[in-house]
């Protein structure tokens, strides 16, 4: 992980995250479904932390805990050491579907952030800064329904980008893209997290997309979800997919997954 | 490539030859039956002397004229051109149903007459009777007015509040259920006698069938808001005055706008019955005094003027849901 440190000027920005005994459960009738069992895991500032896990092992529920959307059943989850009750705008989210506004343009799909806070009136300039960063000038006034979905995924991440968030919770946000364009916005979701310098939390299943990515992988097992291990990959980035070092690291994260019957 | 090219070169020119062909033949057609009509109306001795024949006469054979210039107008401006495309078939078929209405009833007196009576009558009734039915108009559209912005600000508001609230649903749910099939007319006699006034009663009773599709459409519309969407603003750091006025409302606004098309449909029938029941003015009043006098040209005047403000302002309607959800025109069959 130095290496990436190094590659990493602006780390300063991100929270510090620390999951602690957390354990949560959904109520289906008068049965409780436990979806996660006691996990603990530290994300220091600055850190890309894949979480990789079977679906509907509960992996985006410790995403939704993080974002302060739910709170946990027991145990806590804290960001630089205060407990994490509620949303707050420097924990931003960032979903599977795009789920911008379909009566709001791109432009005002972005500042949404912005004029939740009151901030647009002075910040308003902020708007065109996160288009750029994700490529979508040319796009200000389209409505979501004229965008392609990875067009409308990066709209959706800049909606998260402008308000400068210290902790980037993205919940499987390449999984209904092509793979194509889930390729190019792998090597773009690292560079603007090299760039804003936040804390990154991914949870995927796709253990190609979790260790091209990620500092560390953080293995899940199936519901409820617990941790089975971590896979630390130290690569410098940019990362090269043909990369020998990395088949290494995916034969281990099948492994873990109980896949590796197929390697 | 050079296909492509000869058919792109070709192309404009088929469709110009139509237009040449239609922008002479369908208004000149359509011209000659209004000329038809002045001829007849003038010209083919009557059963019965009606007043304003000449003047109908003249009318038909201006339109006529009108027609036949904005068609020689369209040859030079184009977009008159494809009102005149669009238009003319219609007018040419009214002036046909005129013909055939004059040549029924003035000139061949085939139909009894208290009740069928010459489009000539009808002329008289907007030349002689206009102050009468303007005001008659006027006091529609503001009892209206009054009653149906009531009806929709607290549909809007009740629905919202139902959506939001699980409490306010809770108690308010199974009284729309209970009270909103019963027809707003239903309530005229009781209204009429708890208000003051009757133009109170019937701005309530307006408002009452207004209100209730709006605000069950409103509810809908905003219980099946996608709590994606709530999530979304609430880690952008989104207060609940802002999910309910900039998540909820814009959201649920296509279901509204149903329900206020309901509204203004259903607003339309309490306003006339009202109207006839006991306001003594508007179109409805004019409609009923109309009957009570056997003055039944006064009463198509009325039935016509009653049209036009029902679908004009349904077209307002329109026009505003355009402006509102523009954003829908790439998703949603209009």
């Amino acid at each position: 992980m130095v290496g990436s440190t190094a590659s990493n000027p602006a780390v300063a920005d991100g929270l510090a995250v620390s999951v602690q005994g957390l354990s949560h459960s959904f109520a289906l009738g008068d049965q409780h479904l436990p979806v996660l069992d006691h996990v603990d895991l530290d994300l220091r500032p600055g850190n890309f932390v894949a979480i990789l896990g079977p679906s509907g092992c509960g992996k985006s529920t410790l995403l939704r805990l993080a974002a302060g959307l739910e709170r946990p059943a027991a145990g806590r989850i804290t960001a630089d050491g205060r407990t994490i009750n509620d949303p707050d705008p420097e924990r931003v989210l960032v979903f599977q579907d795009p789920t911008l506004y379909p009566w709001r343009t791109v432009r005002a799909n972005v500042g949404l952030g912005l004029e939740a806070r009151g901030l647009l009136r002075t910040q308003r300039h902020r708007i065109d800064e996160a288009l750029q960063l994700v490529g979508l000038e040319g796009f200000k006034e389209a409505y979501p329904h004229q965008l392609s979905g990875g067009m409308a995924q990066r709209a959706s991440l800049a909606r998260a980008l402008v308000n400068d968030p210290r902790l980037l919770l993205l919940d499987e946000p390449l999984g209904k893209l092509d793979s194509l364009t889930r390729l190019s916005m792998q090597s773009e979701l690292v560079r603007l997290w090299q760039e804003k310098g936040f804390t990154a939390l991914l949870v995927t299943h796709d253990v190609e997309e979790a260790i091209f990515m990620a500092e560390r992988i953080v293995v899940m097992s199936p519901r409820p979800a617990r941790i089975l291990d971590e896979i630390v990959n130290d690569l410098p980035y940019p990362r090269h997919r043909g990369d020998e070092r990395m088949h290494g690291l995916r034969r281990r994260a099948l492994a873990l997954l109980g896949l590796d019957a197929s390697w | 490539m050079a296909i492509a090219h000869g058919e792109r070169a070709r192309a404009p020119l088929a469709p110009a030859s139509i237009k040449a062909a239609a922008g002479y033949s369908l208004p000149t057609f359509a011209a000659v039956i209004w000329f038809a009509l002045g001829a007849v109306t003038f010209g083919w001795p009557q059963a019965q002397a009606w007043p304003y024949t000449l003047a109908f006469a003249l009318g038909a054979t201006g339109l006529g004229l009108l027609v036949l210039l904005s068609a020689l107008l369209a040859q030079f401006w184009p977009p008159l051109a494809q009102r005149v495309r669009t238009g003319t078939p219609w007018i040419a078929l009214l002036g046909g149903l005129f013909l055939l209405w004059e040549i029924l009833t003035a000139k061949l007196a085939l139909l009894p007459v208290p009740f069928f009576q010459p489009p000539q009558s009808l002329l008289e009734v907007f030349l002689e009777d206009y102050q009468r039915l303007g005001e008659s108009v006027l006091r529609s559209v503001w009892l209206l007015a009054r009653g149906y912005l009531i009806g929709a600000v607290a549909g809007v508001v009740l629905g919202m509040a139902m959506g939001w609230s699980p409490k306010v649903n809770y108690w308010s749910h199974p009284i729309l259920r209970f009270i909103g099939p019963l027809p707003a007319t239903a309530w005229l006699p009781l209204a009429f006698f708890i208000f003051p006034t009757s133009a109170s009663a019937s701005v309530f009773l307006i408002a009452l069938a207004t209100g209730f599709p709006v605000a069950i459409l409103t509810w809908s519309g905003v219980a099946s808001v996608s709590s994606a969407y709530y999530d979304i603003a609430r880690t952008l750091g989104a207060n609940s005055r802002f999910l309910i006025l900039k998540v909820a409302l814009p959201a649920a606004m296509p279901h509204i706008f149903v329900g206020l098309f309901m509204g203004l449909g259903a607003s339309f029938a309490v306003l006339v019955v009202a109207e006839m029941m006991g306001v003594k003015a508007g179109l409805g009043w004019y409609l009923q005094w109309a009957q009570g006098w056997a003055a039944y040209n006064n009463m198509y005047a009325g039935l016509l003027v009653m049209a036009l403000m029902c679908s004009g302002l349904v077209a307002l309607l329109f026009r505003l849901r355009d402006r509102l959800l523009a954003w829908q025109k790439g998703l949603v069959r209009w």
